[in-house]
């Protein structure tokens, strides 16, 4: 850790501080420092970012690692290994494990195999219910005290409103923040796909954009009854967008993600049956994508986050019906950001990146996600016009689960930095 | 009357929705000719003799399974029928090591029913032996519309213009979305209708009328196609009960005098008499619905027939 690194003539982009020009990067003992002097900077191992830019590690508020008890899909290595690999450095897990996350042992089991394994920064999140079975109270300040950065009963939602509140109530007192995975099973009584044109060719039961909508509701009305901030995950709803527009107009104390798949695919994918395109919530109609892409440029959603949910091979060659829902996406989230943000001249390079780093990161008080001095030594460098087409075999996540197979990206992070040690450099991965 | 329709190049038939009109009429000039066979005192054709014909059926059947084996015996293939009940699947084999293993087992050709959508198209690209749909969930069930729409072309001589009422559960039904194609790839008008909770607006986009009110929508039609309530493919309630889906939308002799005075009445089976039928206009002479079956003998031969790679041309004309 006390290696020096020194990136040389990369373009600089650090959206927090409003940073976009050519320039050098320096870190040392892990830290971002200001260039240090000349005999430092001799024995400094020397990156050449040139025609590359260099932003901050990227920040993913939702992934699944399946540490405890599901390694066969994912491991805290392999898991950290993908997120080096797309450029991210800090990542938030969910508590959906086997057993579930909901008391501290748990999250010291969790934290025990990050501290052996992690590659990256590995923040542990905690069940809002016992067994997220929607019941009863997890034990939130428990769980705060072993290390959660949030609470969330993973793809579950609460469906009591009335214990919901208590929740929200209950971990606005230790200022933990609640991410809700929004969705009315009455409304969504086993949809495997959108509710639409498409599930209606198909014969396939559809989900409406409404089982998302009424828990949107709910949540934004409990948010501006208590004051508790909550985080809305994976929005994919036009309506649903809407309403989390209209409570931030009113001040309401409410935040939302969306996913790279989301905003690039819409329900017509489905009509191959390909189960890399079944994910909850679904892929939904084009106005619903476009509807997103609109939300992400004008700020209504605060930030993307992956929902990276590996499966094995085996658990996806199935029937459509019976296909786990999920889908990777850590190791593709940067290029298809780009493709769909960027290269689609809707936003600035950097108002891009920030979707990615700094908001993210606010939204549950990381510290991560900027380049200011005395920051954490987390880096991303990437070719923003690099081409490249996913194979099932170009993973370093254990499962290749991911709808880009085959499908041509532009963007690619060429090494990936974390606490000022080189993690993953893209001619070869380092372990 | 008939066409001659185009090469059949498929190994599989898994959906209407990717054929031809040429296609389909290829399939029907073959049915012909086995129906003529078939009216022979030995109405047996050694077309696929030395082929072991597999019946993979995970959900119940009485006339397709029947008739598929029925298909496979007359063409003169070994036909086995498996209960998926009692097979490995309950023990959690997945359905792709199933019919893998099925293959290992030396079977030259497979027909699968399911309750997935998608189930037929999955195996089809798993195996390198011809496929079947004979039902993939709600999807498709391609050799249904096949013998419903030649039974149609056999009564009226062709389906351009015709007008046609499939009535009932369509949101639940693969012989809707089968017959909805293959009707409006051969030129028929097509309304559904049913309550508003089991045919939704988007049917529209496939090409039809979407009708909630059985008046209008019987009114004047060639023909009309009833469909059972899917219980088992509902899993929350559409409508208050079976008597008052039959008080609003049974066929009774009243709604059947608002189509044509020669309008036909078809059903894929099984009939719930007294339900979406009253039980007397089933057996009425207007009703074709042991005709479809009977034509379900010669257009599942054609089917297995065509997709083991036989030609139309090949079929002696007797």
């Amino acid at each position: 850790m006390s290696e020096t690194i020194w990136i040389k003539s990369g373009r600089i982009i650090d959206p927090k501080n409003g940073r976009d020009e050519s320039g050098d990067i320096f870190i040392a003992d892990g830290e971002v420092v200001d260039r240090p002097s000349k005999e430092t900077l001799e024995k400094a191992t020397q990156i050449d970012a040139s025609g590359l830019v260099v932003c901050p590690g990227l920040v993913d508020l939702h992934v699944h690692f399946r540490v405890p008890g599901q390694t066969h899909k994912e491991t805290i290595l392999t898991g950290t290994q993908a997120a080096a690999a797309g450029g991210f450095t800090s990542v938030v897990c969910m508590p959906n494990t086997n057993p579930p996350a909901d008391t501290a042992g748990t999250i010291q089991f969790i934290k025990d195999a990050v501290g052996r394994e992690a590659l990256v920064h590995v923040f542990p999140t905690g069940c809002i219910t016992v067994g997220s079975d929607g019941e009863r109270l997890a034990p939130t300040g428990s769980l705060r005290d072993a290390g959660i950065v949030a609470i969330s009963d993973g793809g579950r939602c609460v469906q009591n409103n009335g214990l919901m509140r208590r929740a929200v109530e209950y971990a606005h007192m230790f200022g933990i923040p609640v991410i809700d995975h929004c969705q009315g099973y009455s409304l969504s009584a086993g949809g495997v796909m959108n509710e639409g044109f498409i599930s209606t060719k198909l014969g396939l039961r559809g989900s409406p954009t409404e089982a998302e909508d009424v828990m949107v509701s709910r949540n934004v009305i409990l948010s501006a009854k208590t004051g508790a901030r909550i985080h809305l995950q994976h929005i994919t709803s036009k309506n649903a967008i809407d309403i989390i527009k209209r409570a931030k107009s009113r001040g309401v104390n409410i935040t939302a993600e969306a996913t790279p798949h989301h905003m690039s695919f819409s329900d017509t994918e489905i009509s191959s049956f390909d189960t890399n395109f079944k994910m909850n919530p679904p892929l939904r109609s084009e106005a619903d994508r476009a509807a997103i892409l609109d939300a992400l440029t004008d700020g209504t959603i605060d930030c993307i986050a992956t929902g990276h949910a590996p499966h094995s091979d085996y658990e996806k060659d199935v029937e459509f019906d019976n296909a786990p829902f999920g889908v990777i996406g850590l190791e593709t989230a940067l290029s298809a950001t780009l493709n769909q943000l960027y290269h689609s001249k809707r936003l600035s390079l950097a108002d891009t990146l920030s979707l990615l780093t700094y908001r993210p990161s606010e939204i549950l008080n990381l510290n991560k996600g900027n380049l200011s001095l005395g920051a954490d030594g987390d880096v991303a460098i990437f070719d923003p016009d690099l081409e490249w087409t996913p194979n099932s075999d170009s993973f370093l996540s254990k499962s290749a689960n991911s709808p880009w197979i085959g499908r041509p990206l532009r963007g690619k992070i060429v090494k990936t930095i974390v606490s000022g040690k080189l993690i993953y450099d893209d001619r070869m991965a380092i372990s | 009357m008939a066409t001659s329709g185009m090469p059949w190049n498929r190994k599989d038939l898994i959906s209407i929705e990717e054929l031809t009109a040429d296609e389909i009429q290829t399939v029907f000039k073959t049915a012909r000719a086995f129906k003529k066979i078939l009216d022979r005192r030995t109405a047996k054709t050694p077309a696929l003799r030395g082929k072991t014909v597999v019946n993979l059926f995970f959900e119940n059947s009485t006339r397709t399974r029947v008739a598929f084996e029925m298909a496979a015996t007359k063409l003169s293939a070994d036909v086995m029928s498996l209960d998926m009940k009692t097979s490995s699947t309950s023990k959690g084999e997945t359905l792709r090591d199933t019919v893998e293993n099925i293959r290992a087992l030396a079977a030259d050709i497979i027909v699968i029913r399911h309750s997935s959508p998608g189930a037929a198209s999955y195996i089809a690209r798993v195996l390198d032996i011809p496929v079947l749909n004979a039902g993939d969930g709600a999807h498709e069930h391609p050799t249904q519309a096949l013998l419903d729409c030649y039974t149609l072309q056999e009564k009226f001589g062709g389906l351009r213009g015709l007008k046609i009422a499939i009535l009932g559960d369509i949101l639940y039904s693969r012989v809707a979305r089968s017959n909805i194609w293959a009707m409006t790839k051969l030129g028929a008008d097509v309304t559904v209708v049913g309550p508003a909770t089991l045919v939704p607006k988007e049917f529209e986009q496939l090409g039809v009328t979407v009708s909630h009110d059985l008046k209008s929508a019987l009114a004047d039609k060639d023909a009309v196609m009833l469909l059972r309530i899917q219980h088992e493919r509902q899993n929350v309630s559409a409508f208050p009960s079976l008597n008052e889906y039959t008080k609003m939308f049974g066929l009774n002799k009243t709604r059947l005098s608002w189509l044509k005075k020669n309008a036909v009445i078809m059903h894929p089976g099984p009939i719930n008499r007294g339900v979406e039928i009253d039980s007397e206009l089933a057996d009425s002479s207007q009703s074709v619905i042991l005709d479809q079956v009977t034509n379900g003998l010669a257009t599942r031969m054609a089917a297995l027939y065509l997709c083991s790679g036989g030609k139309a041309e090949s079929l002696a004309e007797s």
